[in-house]
Parts: structure tokens; sequence; C-alpha cells
């Protein structure tokens, strides 16, 4: 039980995993991404489907610009990084670096959701792509802008943790927090990853 | 086929299949099928059925010596045996059901492909189930093929000779003939139970199915997808002909359309119901014999129709109903009402819609 | 760490049961709810088939009809049988691992609060114009903005929020099992009920996400302008039907495992038998999981999909008769050779074994694609589905209310009142389902609001309407047997009334809030009946008398759900005509509200309490005084 774990000798290796709480949460947030991973599987299929019914509109090559896309993945992907140093410093009871890594994971996260809003603005804007304009538009902004949500809810969580605990020290209570934060992190990275592939790079190939 | 009447022998089922039999309105139910594919479906509904009968038989001798056999006495206190399982039983009871599988996995794969393959026979290629190889060149020039569109609440069916038929679609007997399906609005499923099964209407997708009529007849129609409140009253008639009457039929029906207007100079009533059609606007939905528009029902051949609306008796009363308040006969139906009507021209339009057929 | 006290006494008990995270009371919780949901959904069934009693009958339009048919699914499948079953579920599984509480207590209040504002925003609908009307499958184009009515609005969001209490309780479930287990308790000594919950919940996880996209989809569609279902604009309607049916499919598993489940604790402990072939049960339960995905098209055999996907997922849809069946014969090799009580419990278990293979038979020939040509959207199907949810998952939630109840209660339910349910349910059920099977033979297609004279239908609808009336009493007798045994009923204070073999009976009646004053020692599968064979009788405690810590109650599941609630309804006045309040306000306070609440509750710690150990040793003496 949460009580029963000797803490006087200072925090044990993996401090996130050395309560039940703290593997119940973890176990839960495993289970919970596996069934974020079938929503999202369900809203690939869906852009899958649609992609070719642009009903006169703008297909994905018309205005798929991919330089831009290369940036916000690379950023992302760099953010992805940034929270694996943090749980690193975790790990070593570094509370300074993680906090630190963790911060610079915020910033890279919003860089990317700025962007991200940049280039819906210049689809809908420059290339009359608007959400309405065709199933293709429709599955595409859903899809994408699902995962843009799914940003936008990391960095509330994780400035939240970050804001919460400034003064907090590393503690068996917030270890499992951040560890299922940067966990949430992942997973959003790699959907883009998958994102990047089949509906950009698929996108202008055809 | 020869296997059923092999089973048959076995088995006193065939008892079941005369109550069955016994069972619904011809040329509507399934179960008293008129076609090849409609054998074929209850043929294998059979077979399927002395399988699972079988499965069925085991398992309620088991059950019923269990729950006899195995009571608790009054005072009886002593535990029975702890089983942990038997390999040998689970074994069985894995492997003879995937046994009986197979037997019904076999007619399933190749029926799927047998009703899969739409391809009309033409005239020659007759009382066949698509088994035999069909000669190319006949199926060109002679097989049948019809569009169907279904409708809130109606059928459209088009030919291939250029005409509309609406709510009763014909078809040449002892001929494979194929079906389009297509959907204007929502779902809708084409289906004729006496004659075969049903396939689904989709809008934006095309599919296709096969039907074939023993004998000459009026075989009942249902939509089987909910596709409104009415959905329910959207039945249709599958009338089968001789092909010599179907024939004739085709080409009455694809006469030019002065042909199906009432003589100018007669002052008849049929006349002054022609008036009363194009004034009234009718005209802007329903076309006769090609002319106005196909929004709804074409109406070409109407006094031949075995039903009003889909559902009702073509009594002059029914039509009078309906033409006035449309909704109370169907609910949530396209037709704006003619509650105002006068009497008189409503007269003469029921004069000349009744009079509109192709058949002399 | 925990150093509040505090007494549940002290509070309003409204105030108790609106904050409690003790999944016992939840377990209350859902079963009152989702009994209301069941006579809710049962009344309309009624209403369904007095209209269909006789011929070209006028007792409702067709619109009307629509919207109960469509009710009377939704209800029965997200509103009833998913809150019994979860009933259950919270009351059992905790006990039968021998736990004290679930993983996540406080999300296990969200999953019931989500779930009941969910079920509350669909029934809202008979107030705004009507309920959904097309079908519990909701096709598009029929639900689509073109075509669907305001009420698929509250179909769409109703069903979003509910499904998201579904899933986290799912959640809560897996974790609970896996992590939460009493030493000893290996997963091969798991009763056979925590089996079927566990592999439930991996479907709940699996299959209500697809269920939230879709749902999303045609809420984009019919409120935000989306193309997705627009063939015009390069949409497909048959999109909605992979997707439905992908959740749609499991979604029959979620429901009948658990009922596998409770049959498969019930016929042990009333032929005094271990399970027969325990290992097999499980595998072959996992095996229907997983097959379970596989065969989805099978609802889609006329949609034209084409010949090789029908042959394909007809093949696999056949394979499902083969784990099926091995539970079949396991059970009734369980009663073989065991010596048999029939008290009402047993009777629904057992009956349950020949009435589902009835249903699994016609399940079978359903798989034979071409055939299914002719059953597919006829009263064949609808016969089909109702054996297996009447015959198969309300028979298993009957026979663990009657199995259950003293625990969960105090006091059994009148067992001659039982019995009268029962045989009253089961002659009435079959009365209307089994003749249903011809009606779809003989032409009869499912979802309609009436037939015409002269098809040769009146009378086997007529006979149906009887059994449907039938069904009707069995449930009123029910009713009148809570109220009757609450009242006369002799209390139940032994821990064990049955002589059953799992680890809920070994803790005291009526459960305490902590479930056992001592974590119990697993040794054996049945660990009662082992302790009982081999040990003195009693459970081995695997832990010293202590103090015992418990999660505070919370108000925020509630006002989450409230929020949820709001904002679902917000949503849905976008396509009203006259919303008087702006309904992008609305939304946005039902967001403030779930956000805000999360927030509260993330930023204060709340460390639970302490049951002090004089206070467990005090009631462990009581139930010896």
């Amino acid at each position: 039980m949460a009580d029963s774990v000797d803490i006087s000798k200072g925090l044990p290796p993996n401090p996130e995993k050395a309560t039940l709480e703290g593997q119940n949460k973890f176990l839960g947030f495993w289970v919970f991404l596996g069934g974020e991973t079938i929503m999202f599987a369900t809203f690939f299929g869906t852009y899958l489907g649609l992609r070719g019914g642009t009903a006169d509109g703008p297909t994905s090559a018309d205005v798929f610009s991919l330089p831009l896309v290369f940036i916000m993945t690379m950023i992302l992907l760099t953010s992805s990084l940034t929270s694996v140093l943090a749980m690193f410093a975790m790990k070593k009871n570094n509370f300074k670096a993680l906090m630190g890594w963790m911060w610079v994971t915020v910033l890279l996260g919003a860089a990317f959701l700025g962007l991200e809003i940049f280039e819906f603005y210049e689809y809908s804007v420059h290339y009359g792509l608007g959400y309405t304009t065709s199933a293709f538009a429709s599955s595409f902004y859903t899809l994408v802008g699902l995962h843009g949500a799914h940003v936008l809810f990391g960095l509330g969580w994780i400035t939240t943790l970050l804001v919460r605990y400034r003064k907090s020290g590393i503690t068996l209570t917030n270890a499992p927090k951040f560890y299922v934060a940067s966990l949430y992190w992942h997973f959003i990275d790699v959907v883009w990853v998958f994102i990047f592939t089949v509906v950009y790079l698929m996108g202008v190939g055809v | 086929m020869s296997t059923r009447k092999g089973i048959m022998r076995f088995f006193p089922f065939a008892l079941l299949t005369l109550l069955l039999a016994g069972c619904g309105e011809e040329g509507l139910t399934a179960l008293d099928p008129m076609g090849p594919q409609a054998q074929w479906l209850f043929d294998n509904m059979m077979l399927s059925l002395y399988v699972m009968a079988l499965v069925i038989i085991v398992v309620f001798t088991l059950f019923f010596i269990a729950v006899i056999k195995f009571r608790k006495k009054p005072g009886d206190e002593e535990i029975p045996e702890q089983v942990e399982g038997s390999k040998t039983l689970e074994l069985t009871w894995t492997v003879i059901p995937i046994l009986l599988l197979v037997i019904l996995a076999v007619p399933t794969v190749t029926g799927t492909f047998m009703l899969a393959d739409t391809t009309p026979s033409g005239p020659e290629g007759s009382g066949d189930s698509g088994e035999e190889e069909l000669d190319e060149d006949e199926i060109e020039e002679d097989g049948v093929t019809i569009e169907v569109t279904g409708h809130q609440y109606w059928w459209q069916f088009d030919y291939e000779e250029g005409f509309t038929a609406g709510q009763e679609v014909y078809i040449p007997a002892e001929e494979k003939v194929e079906f389009e399906l297509h959907a204007e609005d929502v779902i809708h499923s084409f289906w004729v139970p006496a004659l075969g099964g049903k396939v689904d209407n989709v809008p934006g997708i095309t599919n296709n199915l096969w039907l074939e009529a023993d004998e000459p007849g009026v075989y009942q129609g249902k939509c089987a997808e909910l596709c409104g409140p009415s959905h329910a009253l959207m039945d249709f008639k599958l009338i089968a002909l001789d092909r010599d009457d179907y024939d004739a039929w085709v080409e009455e029906m694809s006469q030019d359309p002065e042909e199906f207007e009432p003589a100018e100079d007669d002052e008849t009533m049929a006349n002054q119901g022609r008036e009363v059609f194009e004034q009234e606007g009718c005209i802007g939905c329903h076309a006769i014999g090609g002319q106005g528009s196909e929004q709804g029902p074409t109406l070409t051949n109407f006094g031949d129709r075995e039903t009003l609306a889909g559902y009702l008796d073509p009594t002059d009363e029914n039509l009078d109903e309906w033409i006035r308040y449309p909704q109370e006969v169907k609910q949530d139906n396209n037709m704006p009402g003619f509650p105002d009507m006068e009497d008189e021209d409503m007269e003469a339009l029921i004069e000349y819609l009744q009079g509109l057929s192709v058949q002399d | 760490m925990a150093d509040t006290t505090v007494k549940t006494s002290e509070k309003s008990v409204l105030w108790d049961w609106l904050t409690t995270v003790d999944h016992k009371k939840l377990a209350v919780l859902y079963l009152l709810a989702g009994a209301l949901f069941f006579v809710k959904a049962g009344i309309m069934a009624l209403f369904m088939r007095i209209q269909l009693m006789f011929p070209e009958n006028t007792f409702v339009t067709g619109q009307t009809f629509n919207e109960l048919i469509t009710m009377h699914g939704t209800i029965m499948l997200f509103l009833a049988a998913t809150p019994l079953i979860f009933a259950f579920m919270n009351f059992v599984v905790p006990l039968q691992i021998g736990a004290r509480d679930v993983a996540f207590p406080f999300v296990n209040a969200l999953g019931f609060w989500i779930f009941f504002f969910g079920g509350l925003l669909l029934s809202l609908s008979w107030f705004f114009g009507g309920g959904p009307d097309a079908g519990w499958t909701n096709y598009v184009p029929l639900s689509s903005r073109e075509y669907g009515h305001l009420g698929i609005d509250f179909y769409v969001l109703g069903l979003q929020v509910s499904g998201i209490g579904t899933l986290v309780s799912g959640i809560n479930f897996i974790v609970t099992i896996v992590n939460m287990r009493a030493p000893g308790m290996t997963m091969m000594r798991l009763p056979l009920f925590c089996w079927t919950t566990l592999v439930t919940s991996i479907l709940i996880v699996f299959a209500f996400t697809p269920l939230a996209a879709g749902l999303a989809l045609i809420m984009l569609d019919r409120v935000f302008g989306g193309q997705f279902f627009i063939t015009e604009l390069g949409g497909n309607v048959v999109l909605w039907q992979h997707i439905f049916w992908i959740f749609g499919h499991p979604e029959v598993y979620i429901l009948v495992l658990p009922a596998f489940g409770i049959i498969s604790e019930v016929i042990p402990a009333f032929s005094r038998k271990r399970l027969f072939g325990y290992t097999a049960m499980v595998f072959a339960t996992l095996v229907i999981a997983f097959l379970g995905f596989m065969v989805w098209v099978h609802h889609m055999f006329t949609v034209g999909v084409g010949p090789i996907a029908n042959s394909v997922f007809a093949i696999a849809t056949m394979a499902i008769a083969v784990p099926t069946g091995i539970k079949i014969f396991n059970w009734l090799f369980t009663m073989w050779g065991g010596k048999i009580t029939f008290n009402t419990a047993m009777l629904c278990a057992s009956s349950f074994v020949p009435t589902f293979v009835l249903g699994g038979v016609t399940g079978v020939m359903l798989a034979m694609a071409p055939v299914d040509h002719l059953y597919h959207d006829t009263y064949f199907v609808v016969a089909h589905f109702h054996y297996i949810i009447i015959g198969g998952i309300i028979l298993g939630l009957f026979a663990g209310l009657f199995y259950w109840y003293p625990k969960m209660f105090g006091h059994h339910l009148n067992e001659k009142l039982g019995m009268l349910t029962f045989w009253l349910m089961y002659i009435g059920f079959h009365m209307t389902f089994f003749i249903q099977h011809i009606l779809g033979l003989i032409g009869m297609p499912r979802r309609v609001y009436t037939y015409l004279e002269g098809q040769g239908m009146a009378t086997m609808n007529m006979v149906s309407t009887i059994g449907t009336f039938i069904m009707g009493a069995a449930v009123i007798v029910l009713v009148i047997n809570h109220v009757y045994s609450a009242y006369k009923s002799e209390k139940v204070t032994v821990r064990n009334p049955w002589g059953a073999r799992t680890l809920e009976w070994s803790t005291q009646t009526p459960v305490p809030e902590y479930n056992f004053a001592q974590t119990p020692q697993v040794r054996s599968l049945d660990p009662v009946f082992y302790e009982k064979v081999h040990g003195d009788g009693n459970m081995k405690p695997a832990e010293p008398l202590d103090d015992i810590h418990m999660p505070n109650g919370s108000i925020y599941p509630f006002t989450i759900a409230l929020g949820l609630f709001i904002m679902g309804f917000g949503i849905i006045m976008f396509n009203m005509d006259n919303p008087i309040i702006p309904p992008l306000a609305v939304t946005i306070i039902g967001g403030v509200v779930v956000f805000g609440s999360m927030f509260l509750h993330s930023i204060k710690e709340d460390h639970g309490y302490n049951i002090p150990v004089e206070r467990v040793k005090e009631e462990l003496d009581k139930e010896v005084g």
C-alpha cells in the first residue's frame, strides 16, 4: 500500500512505480492509450476512406506544404526527446533538471501548435479548403485537428503540473503524475509520425 | 438438390418442411419458394436447420438427463466428486462442431459467389441457377437488366429500352433478370421474398442482384431497410410475364408520349382529367409516357396497378383520399395534398388516371 | 498520512450517495438506474407489441413507432443491460479478488455519474420534439442532417456522454483485476466472473472508442457541417455502418460474456461441483472476445461489400460457434454428476444453457452469408438476438440478482415469487420470440410499424403480443418481490448462505465498507470451498488486524458528469430552431464545470481516512454475537 514504502533513505530508483497507486496509474494509463490508439485508428480509417472524396475542391496534392510539416515534425520529435531527458532527471532525483526539460517540452509543443494553426489558416484562406468543402477536407481537419487538440490538452496538463509542483521536489505522489504525462506526450508524438506518413507523405505522393 | 433428398430420407424432418411451408401467403412467403434462387436459399436453410437440430437434440438430451438425474436428495450433504475436466470430452466437443461447421461452410462460400454472379441469362438460359455456362453473345442481346431506384417511399424501375415504370416491375418469367440497385435519398433494401434474397439500395453505390421466377405471376416485394415513418408501406409488386407478353408490354411502354394522351378533340372525362393533371401541377412530379418530371412515380400504366400508394386497393374512393390527404395515407411521403379540389375535377382526374393502361 | 477520520453517519443520506466512491454503493446505484431504464424500455416494447397486435393497427403512427424501436434498443443495450451488468461487476469483482475497493474509486464514481447523465440526456429527447427515429443502429443518411430530426442529436450526444462513463469504468476494472488481487489469487485462480469482467472491459476499451469516433463524425456532420456522410461531396454512407458494427458486434459480447460469467458462478455453486474445464472456459472466453472483433461485416452481408469479404466474414463468424459450444458443454458437465439444488437463481442459470443454444444455432444459420440475404433485416433476426439477449443476458442477470441479493442487501428475495417470475418470463419469452423466426421467413421485415391484412401474419403477431404481456407480468412480480422481501424477508447474517465457493462469501453480511477485516490469503481456485475441505472453513488472513485506509467521498464525479451533460445539451441546442439561450454559451458553461471540477479535484491532495482497528474488531465481534 501507499504508506508502506519506506522513504526515509531517499526515493527508490523508480519513484513512479514504487506505490500501488503509482502502478495502478501506470497500467490504467497504458490501457487508456490503447483505447486512444483505436480511436485514432478509426479517424485514420475514415481519412483513408474519404481522402479521394474531394468533390471538385482542392486535393491533398494541391494544398500540402511538406517543408512546413517537416519543421513541425522535427519540433515535436525534439519535444519528445526533451521529455525523455526530464524522465531521466526524475529517476536520478534531479528535480531542477526535471522541471527544466519539462518546460522546454512545453515550449516546443506550443511552437508546434502555433505552426499547425498557421497551416490550417493557410489551407482554408489561401487554398479555399474549408472544413465543409468536401469529405476529404472534413476528414483531414478532423484527424489532424484532433491531434492538435491532444497537444493543447497535453500542454495544459503539463503546465498545471509544473506550476503546482514548482517547489515540492520529487515525491511519491507527483512522480507517477509526471511519468504519465510524459507517456501521453510520447503517444501524441507517435500519432504525429503516423499522420506525417499517412496523411502528408502519401498525400503529396498521389 | 440430390443431397437434400438423401438427408430427408434419414431424418423425419420432412414434416417440419411441410409445416413451415404451410405458413404465410403464397407469392410472399420465402417458405414457398417460386424461383431457383429462393429454392437454393430454402434448401440451404433446411440443411442448416437439420445440422442445428442435431446440436439441439444433443444439448437438450444432456441437459434434461442432468437436471433430472443429478438433483440433490433431501438430507444428502455429501460433497460430490470434484471433476476438473476431461481432455477426451473437451476435444470431442471442439472437433465435432468444427466438422459440422465445415458442412455449412461449403455451401456458404459457393452460394456467396453464385449470388454475386448477376449476369442476366436471356430467354434461352431458363430454369438454372447460374450454374451452367452461357453463350456470351446471347447475354449481350437478350438479357434483361433493370435499374431499381429506391425513394421515400416508392420504387422506380428504369428499363434499358428507355422507359420508366413506378411501383410495379415487370420481368420475363423463366429468365435470370439482373437488377441494378440505387437509392435516391436514404438506404432501402429490395426484397422479393418468394423469389430470393434482398440486397440494399445504398446512396452513392450501385449494387447488383439477380432474380428468376419459375412461372408467370404476381410476387410481393418489400423494402427491408428502415427508411422512415412509412417504411412498412413501401411495398411493390414484381410481375413475371411469359416472354412474349413481356416483349409486348415493353413495346407498349416504349411508345411515344403522344400515344398516352387522350385524343385532342374528344370532350371525354379523361380529357378533362388530363387537363386537371396538368393544371394542378401533378405533371410537375409525375410523368406519363416519359412526359413530365420524374420526381414522383411514373404513372404510365397506372390503370394496371395492383395497388395504390404501394398497399391500398386501387379503388376510386382510395384514390380520392390519397390525392386529397396523402399524409394520412402514407406518413412523411413527399406528395402535396389537394384537400380542396372540386369534386368534378377529382372525378375527371380519377377517370383519367384509372384509364392509363398499356394492357388491352 | 491520513489523519481525518470522517464518520459517514454525520452527513446526510443524500449527500452520502451523491459523493460515495464505495464500489458497493455504486453497485446499488447502477442497479437502481439500470432497473429504471429497463422498465422504461420494457414499456416501450409493450407499446410496440400493442401496435403490432392487429394488422393495420393505428395505436401509434409510423413516426412514433420508429422512435419507440430506436429508444427501446438503445436504452436496453446502453442504459439497462450495461449498468445492470456493471452493478454486479462493481459489487462482486473486488470481493471475489479479495480487494478493499477498485483501483480508482474516484473514477468508478465518475463512470457511474457520467453514464447516468448520458442516459438522462438521451431521455430528454421526448421533451424536445420526439426521440431519435433511425433505429439503434442510427444508419446514415436516415440520421444525417438532411433526413434526421433533432432526436438524432440527443442519440449522438447522449451515447457519447454515457459512452465515456462506460469507457472509464472499463479501464478501472482492468486495472483492478490485474493489480488489486489478494495474495495467492493468481490469474488462473480468478473466478470466471472476474475473467469475463476483465475480457469485457478490454472489449469496452477497444469497442467504445471507435463508437466515440463514429458518433463524433455524425455530430460533426449534423452540427458543424462536416461532409463525412454526404455522398454529393465525396462522403460515404457505408463508412458509418463499418464503424458502428466494429463497435456493435463486440458490444454483444460485452453484454453476454459477463452473463456467461454469472452462469459459471451460479451453476457450480448449486451443483456443489467445481466448474468443469476451468482452463478451457478461460481460453474460450478469450477466443470469443478475439473473434468478436473479426466478424462485424456479418451485419452487412446485403450492403454489397463483395463475395470475397462476405465469405471470409461468414467463416469467421461460424468459428465463434466452437468456443461457445465448449462453454455450453462445460456447463452441462458441471451439472452432470453434481447434487443440484433448484432455487430461482439455479433455475435461471440452468435454463440459460438450452435457451442460449437456441439463440446460438440461429446465429450459425445467420452466418451463412448467402442465406442471410433471406434472413437479414427480418423478424428472424429480431427473434435471434432476443434469444441471445433475453434467453442469455436477462436470464444471466436474473440468476445473478437472486444469487448475490442476500450479500448485497442482507436478505433473500422471496423464492415463491422468484419462481413465478422465472416461469412467467420463460413462457412469455418463448411465446413472444419463437414465432418471430417464422414471421421473418414468411416475409415480415423488421422495424415495420404495421403489416397488411391477408399476408398471413395476423395470428402469429397476436401470439407474440400475448407473450409480451406475460413477460410484463413477470417483471411486475419481480418488482413486487423486491418490496415484499424488503419487509418480510428474514435478515441474512451468515457469511455464506448458499454454501457457495468463491471469496465474496467469506466476508461478513452485510459487507462492511472495507470489505475484508484482513486481506485473505488465497490457496486455490474456489478458495472458500477449499478451506472448508482442506482447512478449518475460514480464510487464512494475509495481514494482521490493523487500521484500514479508505478513500474519501467526493462530489466532483457528480459535477464533472453534470458539466458533460450541460455541454452535450449545449451542442444539441445548435440544431434547435429557437434555443432562447445561445448554444455556445451553454456549451462553454458545461466545459467550465467539467474542467473546473477536474482542476479542483487535482489540486486538492486527498489522502483518504483511516478506520481504526478498534472499530474493525468491534464489527467482527458484533457478527459473532
